[in-house]
């Protein structure tokens, strides 16, 4: 794929220049983007699958579609192991808790890719009493992929993203041990120990700011 | 069915209705149990099947609950019993578990879904949803207002999901108590909800003895997404996009399941085009779904050479679905009526040519795989499901039919085109997990038979039905029984002349091989148990809906 095919980006160009401006030492710098050459092409996903997408995610890993070609198929089933979580499938209340203790286990740095509807935005469920309106209200999302079930070509355009997305990191500035927050990390609540952030603040405003 | 009736009459207290080859017989809560018991032990036809539990809510009138049971002999006749409670507040009915294994979970259903308390059932807790969930959200008054019931964010407690609440009568009294699933000294498993080997997020606890299974309390709802109450807001042509994602592997079948019923209702006659186009994607979908069942058997056991082999033939059919509907795995191709647009000029040839590929590769898959000495090792003589125990816990579909229970709705009451093809139905009389798996390929060998025949004979003419803009289905109760991979999948609309239903069931086939999976692991290893997971092949957001 060309480089200027990916046109979503803006900014990731924006965050490249912003360190080019600020200057990075040339050592480091170099260092930096050999590991990340190494990790973007090693990513090593975690198989976890709720319903359809897990099929498609299947596909991708088989002989047709092959992420072996981008060094991405060494599924894990532990997520210690793990560096991407593809959450295929609908997250619903039930599941939420377990996700979330998945991706509290994985080490850092990880990643997240919502894949499909469903983990996007709650999907063709979205007037259901018991799901989940988007795997970001539990999680932290890196990269989003639409379809219902997006196709294995889609999935793999997706991962190229991240891939991208790994790239332009400052792999010593990362965190090394899992972060761990405490509290609501918007409107800072020490009250709520869960660590995720609310869908309405105490205040009345919403998630992102808004009134 | 005439005996059945005479014996009903003598019943002073049951009403009895018949429509087709449909008894109603409603009978009021008290003697539910009696008429059940004598249904079940009638001689000659004992009606052995409970298909389904529907929990109803009649609004003012109260609650009920209807059970559709099945006579094996003559599989095509049913009856409906029904059964209703005034009282809103605190219903009880009495349980039929110790009739019909299959109950068991179906009447955990109806409580978590109305909050119907079945007396006698030993284990009375929610079956979807968390315990600590706030109302009954299939009753008509339920409030879903998201601030009741909030994303949870820490786990189940462990002590909530093994205490155990059931109702006994004591001197005709009904009381409540507790008890705990497993005992302190016992040593408890947990797989999944996210295991790689349960194939999808079911979630089981086994005790284990050692290496042997000792109790096994299967979790479900960690793929709820309510289904059935989001329908009821829903139009019809609407609620098929959410019936292929109850069994996505099926998705095709489930969605003719609801079209069937719709035309059912409707009284519309579908063009023999779109019949035999339904049909041919039918066994498609089957033929993809027992190969990719058929791959990740094998990946269960670790050879990933049959998995990447099952997923190369089954894009062969994704390739074909893609031409003709636009969609892979969700093909969303039949619509009430017929099917959404004609089929693609290349769709014969590709699916003549996929017919002559497939035949050479399932003898390639059998060389493989059925004759390797470690597979066979694996699944000889272990995991034995009788046939009547296959037909207590009601599992229909390729395991019920590999322990020797004919139970083929294809041919019980044959639709679409399946009146002009010849098949057989595979039986098998072992019940062995070999058997379970090696009828799956079978069953391929037979669609492929199956689409032989129809390919060429496809009738000229429309490949759908005018239907008006918005479609209301008549009032009244309709129900259609169709075949899908994994066995019988029922669609039970009841309608009030809406654009869309005042109640829509759906039976899982999938619920009912869970339940299989209790009988046959017990005793076994922990090892088989994967296995006997696998060759049952469930799917759980069939299960969950």
């Amino acid at each position: 794929m060309k480089y200027e095919d990916f046109k979503e980006n803006e900014y990731l160009e924006e965050y490249v220049d912003e360190l080019r401006r600020n200057g990075v030492n040339i050592f480091v710098g170099k260092l930096d983007d050999l590991i990340n050459w190494g990790r973007s092409n090693s990513v090593w996903p975690l198989t976890f699958a709720t319903s359809c997408c897990g099929i498609e995610f299947m596909c991708l890993g088989a002989a047709r579609y092959d992420f072996a070609r981008f060094g991405w198929e060494v599924t894990r089933n532990s997520p210690r192991q793990a560096d991407v979580v593809f959450v295929c499938g609908t997250i619903v209340h039930k599941m939420a808790p377990v996700l979330k203790r998945l991706y509290d286990q994985m080490a850092e740095p990880k990643y997240v890719m919502a894949f499909g509807s469903c983990a996007i935005s709650g999907g063709p469920f979205k007037s259901s009493y018991h799901t989940v309106m988007g795997v970001d209200q539990v999680i932290p999302v890196d990269v989003y992929i639409p379809g219902c079930p997006p196709r294995p070509d889609a999935m793999i355009y997706g991962m190229m993203q991240l891939a991208r997305k790994i790239k332009v990191q400052e792999f010593f500035k990362l965190p090394k041990q899992p972060l761990v927050v405490r509290h609501c990390e918007e409107c800072n609540d020490e009250a709520n120990q869960s660590g995720l952030l609310h869908s309405v603040h105490n205040d009345g405003t919403e998630k992102g700011g808004k009134q | 069915m005439n005996i059945v009736k005479q014996k009903l009459a003598a019943f002073s207290f049951a009403t009895i209705e018949e429509k087709g080859k449909t008894i109603t017989v409603t009978v009021p809560k008290e003697n539910l149990y009696e008429t059940a018991k004598m249904l079940r032990d009638m001689e000659g036809t004992p009606f052995d099947f409970l298909i389904d539990i529907i929990g109803m809510d009649y609004g003012d009138e109260g609650l009920g609950v209807i059970y559709n049971l099945c006579c094996t002999h003559f599989p095509a006749y049913l009856i409906a019993l029904k059964t209703s409670t005034p009282d809103r507040e605190n219903p009880m009915l009495y349980s039929v578990h110790d009739l019909w294994r299959s109950a068991g979970l179906y009447e955990r259903e109806v409580h978590d879904f109305f909050g119907i308390k079945f007396i006698n059932n030993p284990d009375m807790r929610r079956l979807f949803l968390r315990s600590d969930w706030k109302g009954y959200p299939l009753r008509k008054d339920y409030d879903a207002d998201p601030a009741i019931n909030p994303v949870p964010l820490e786990n189940e407690l462990i002590e909530n999901m093994e205490t155990v609440p059931s109702i006994t009568l004591k001197m005709g009294q009904p009381v409540e108590s507790t008890r705990k699933l497993f005992g302190e000294e016992e040593y408890i498993v947990n797989f999944g909800p996210q295991h790689p080997a349960m194939h999808g997020v079911l979630h089981l606890r086994a005790s284990l003895d050692g290496e042997i299974v000792k109790k096994i309390d299967p979790n479900f709802g960690y793929i709820h997404r309510g289904i059935e109450k989001m329908s009821e807001a829903y139009t019809y042509p609407q609620i098929l996009h959410l019936a292929d994602r109850l069994d996505y592997l099926s998705g095709t079948i489930n969605r003719h399941a609801i079209c069937l019923c719709c035309e059912k209702a409707l009284e519309l006659e579908v063009p023999m085009r779109a019949h035999y186009i339904r049909t041919i994607f039918d066994e498609l979908t089957r033929i993809a779904s027992h190969l990719l069942g058929w791959g990740c058997t094998a990946m269960d056991m670790g050879s990933i050479t049959a998995f990447v082999y099952g997923m190369r033939d089954r894009e062969k059919i994704m390739d074909i679905f893609e031409e003709t509907a636009g969609g892979r795995l969700m093909v969303n191709y039949n619509v009430i009526g017929g099917v959404a647009q004609d089929i693609h000029p290349n769709f014969q040839n590709r699916v003549k040519e996929f017919i002559k590929y497939m035949r050479k590769m399932l003898k390639e898959h059998h060389i493989l795989f059925t004759g390797n000495p470690i597979m066979r090792d694996r699944m000889d003589g272990v995991g034995y499901l009788s046939k009547e125990a296959a037909i207590s816990v009601g599992a229909t579909g390729p395991s019920g039919r590999a322990s020797g229970w004919s139970c083929d709705a294809r041919k019980i009451e044959p639709y679409a085109a399946y009146r002009q093809v010849e098949f057989k139905e595979m039986l098998r009389q072992d019940g062995l997990t070999f058997d379970r798996y090696v009828i799956r390929l079978d069953e391929i060998e037979e669609s492929l038979k199956i689409i032989e025949q129809l390919i060429d004979n496809i009738p000229d003419g429309p490949y759908a039905a005018k239907t008006k803009a918005i479609i209301r289905l008549p009032e009244g109760e309709f129900f259609q029984r169709v075949e899908n991979a994994r066995g019988e999948f029922d669609v039970y609309i009841n309608s009030k002349g809406d654009k869309s239903p005042y109640r829509i069931k759906f039976r899982s086939p999938c619920m009912t091989l869970v339940n299989a999976l209790q009988e046959t692991a017990i005793e076994s290893k922990v090892a088989d148990l994967i296995m006997i997971g696998a060759s049952l092949d469930y799917v759980i957001p069939c299960i969950d809906r």
